[in-house]
């Protein structure tokens, strides 16, 4: 019989090779599960079904969501420091994969003839964890801004801290968010996009210090991982308690926006926030 | 007497005999009055906050605090804020702006509570609101971790102009459960873990990270040269100018 010799693999496993093989054939949308052609999901990367915007690499996004984009801060690495032989080999493979060099890539952006202060997290260098290097470059890209009076946008995609920086890592959430306030005071706009994944001290820190704060659809969004909660609440959290859709029905996001919308959406927001020279 | 392994300096910390942040708060100050609630959804028993004398000053203090039996224990999460928790935190650190109150932080918990409504009131959002307002308050602003630093959970709270540990204290990215679990798929691994990650009040000062060691104290009632040194380091943070007091908060973050 067939059944016999052919298991279907678990959905964590399904969507553990799917998160390793990016690009081939088939395609099957963790969310609503539709398998469907590869070359469906266009060059935006999202679920001609439900709308699920795939993890894709700061890259690519740069790429789909700007008409111009000048990277910033190119050579800001991993210091030496941090020298433990397991650890530089992800580094070197995150390097390869992503096509950058911390897990957060910087630059200024230009959308509609409008300039503007882009971060845009890598959710496939290390899991787009918060290195030292990672918080450098968006404290960089906060000053700039502060400096220049531009808006900033920032696309999250976080596992949350780099465990193996340690406290390092922990004390970035202090450092980006002392940059953030001081952006926030210049009396600056500050946009947030949620991709899938953001969780952690990314959550907990400028994730949610936008003024405005958007999501992609379905993306999951959360402090706490699933497994810790579960052990501490002894059974299954609701399925989909982690879900942007959730975070918004309890009033901690602005709007969730599917990503084939997601750049005439911040062009918007960058017109509605633009400072008006004329009155000045 | 030899020196503690990074282990028994977890153990230390967690100890239930440790002097626990309600009696720092009884030791240290006079006339203190709790003040509850964070004035929209409840009001967390983890984290205890009012107003007291220092040495004759009016402060602010708010605190995370572990129960003293299980009863306690439960109540509080074993020292771990709820969403609402950090609310109420904020809303009288802000208070004592208003009134030009210094705040004294006092630390002790092993991380935010994790479970589902934690998540649904927003935990994310709370300790992000601690940290981005924290940074620009315009009063003297000391943390003190008293036992456990844990995660976000605890630095939502250690982002002062100076921040002290006592001797038998940890800070760390993450519980050394955690981090063996998340490192090695191995929770039993907790001693490796705790060399690993570098949590003892020696290396974070050696490394910047905290600016003091505050030798331990065993009850509230002899707490009289903490609280002249407190009320020293309160008085000197007065001294600045606003804005150089808030540079100089800026800068220390900015450095790491
Ligand atoms: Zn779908």
């Amino acid at each position: 019989m067939l059944q016999s010799r052919f298991k279907m693999p678990s959905r964590d496993e399904l969507k553990k090779r799917m998160d390793k093989i990016p690009d081939n054939l088939m395609k099957e949308c963790p969310i609503c599960h539709t398998t469907f052609f590869s070359m469906r999901m266009g060059k935006q990367r999202t679920c001609p079904n439900c709308g699920f915007g795939f993890r894709i690499t700061a890259r690519r996004r740069a790429k789909i969501t700007f008409d111009t984009f000048d990277e910033m801060d190119a050579d800001v690495t991993v210091p030496d420091q941090y020298d433990d032989k397991k650890y530089r080999g992800k580094i070197a493979k995150a390097k390869k994969v992503t096509g950058i060099k911390e897990s957060v890539l910087t630059g200024i952006g230009s959308l509609d003839h409008q300039k503007v202060a882009a971060g845009i997290m890598d959710p496939f260098f290390i899991m787009g964890s918060l290195g030292s290097a990672t918080g450098e470059k968006i404290v960089r890209l906060f000053e700039k801004a502060t400096t220049e009076k531009l808006p900033v946008v920032m696309f999250t995609a976080s596992g949350g801290a780099r465990m193996q920086e340690g406290i390092k890592s922990l004390m970035q959430m202090a450092k980006v968010s002392q940059a953030v306030e001081a952006h926030s005071k210049a009396g600056l706009f500050y946009l947030v996009v949620l991709c899938d994944p953001t969780t952690g001290g990314v959550t907990a820190s400028f994730a949610m210090q936008g003024d405005i704060i958007l999501a992609e659809s379905h993306a999951l969004v959360g402090f706490a991982g699933r497994r810790v909660i579960e052990q501490t609440i002894m059974k299954q959290p609701p399925k989909n308690f982690q879900r942007a859709e959730t975070v918004l029905d309890h009033g901690f996001i602005d709007a969730i926006v599917p990503r084939t919308n997601l750049k005439q959406t911040i062009s918007q927001f960058l017109r509605l926030h633009q400072r008006e020279a004329s009155h000045g | 007497m030899a020196k503690k392994t990074a282990y028994q300096r977890v153990q230390a910390a967690r100890d239930s005999h440790k002097i626990s942040t309600d009696e720092l708060i009884r030791g240290l100050t006079t006339d203190f009055f709790e003040l509850h609630g964070d004035r929209s959804d409840g009001d967390d028993q983890a984290v205890i906050g009012g107003i007291g004398l220092l040495k004759d000053v009016p402060i602010t203090v708010v605190g995370i605090r572990k129960g003293a039996d299980t009863e306690e224990n439960i109540k509080r999460h074993f020292g771990s804020p709820e969403p609402e928790g950090y609310r109420k935190a904020l809303r009288l650190m802000q208070q004592a702006e208003k009134f030009h109150r210094p705040i004294l932080a006092l630390v002790n918990t092993p991380g935010a509570w994790p479970d589902v409504d934690a998540e649904y009131h927003g935990i994310g959002s709370a300790i992000a609101k601690c940290l981005q307002v924290g940074m620009q308050l315009k009063v003297p602003y000391i943390s003190i971790i008293v036992g456990e630093g844990g995660s976000g959970g605890a630095i939502a709270l250690a982002c002062g102009d100076k921040v002290f540990m006592f001797e038998d204290s940890i800070y760390s990215v993450l519980s050394p459960e955690g981090y063996a679990s998340i490192m090695w798929k191995d929770s039993s691994k907790v001693q490796q873990a705790a060399e690993a990650l570098n949590l003892t009040p020696e290396w974070l000062q050696e490394n910047g990270i905290i600016d003091q060691i505050i030798h331990e104290y065993h009850s509230g009632e002899n707490l009289g040269p903490l609280r002249d040194f407190l009320a020293n380091q309160f008085n000197e943070l007065a001294n600045l100018p606003i804005d150089e007091l808030l540079r100089q908060r800026e800068q220390r973050y900015r450095n790491f």
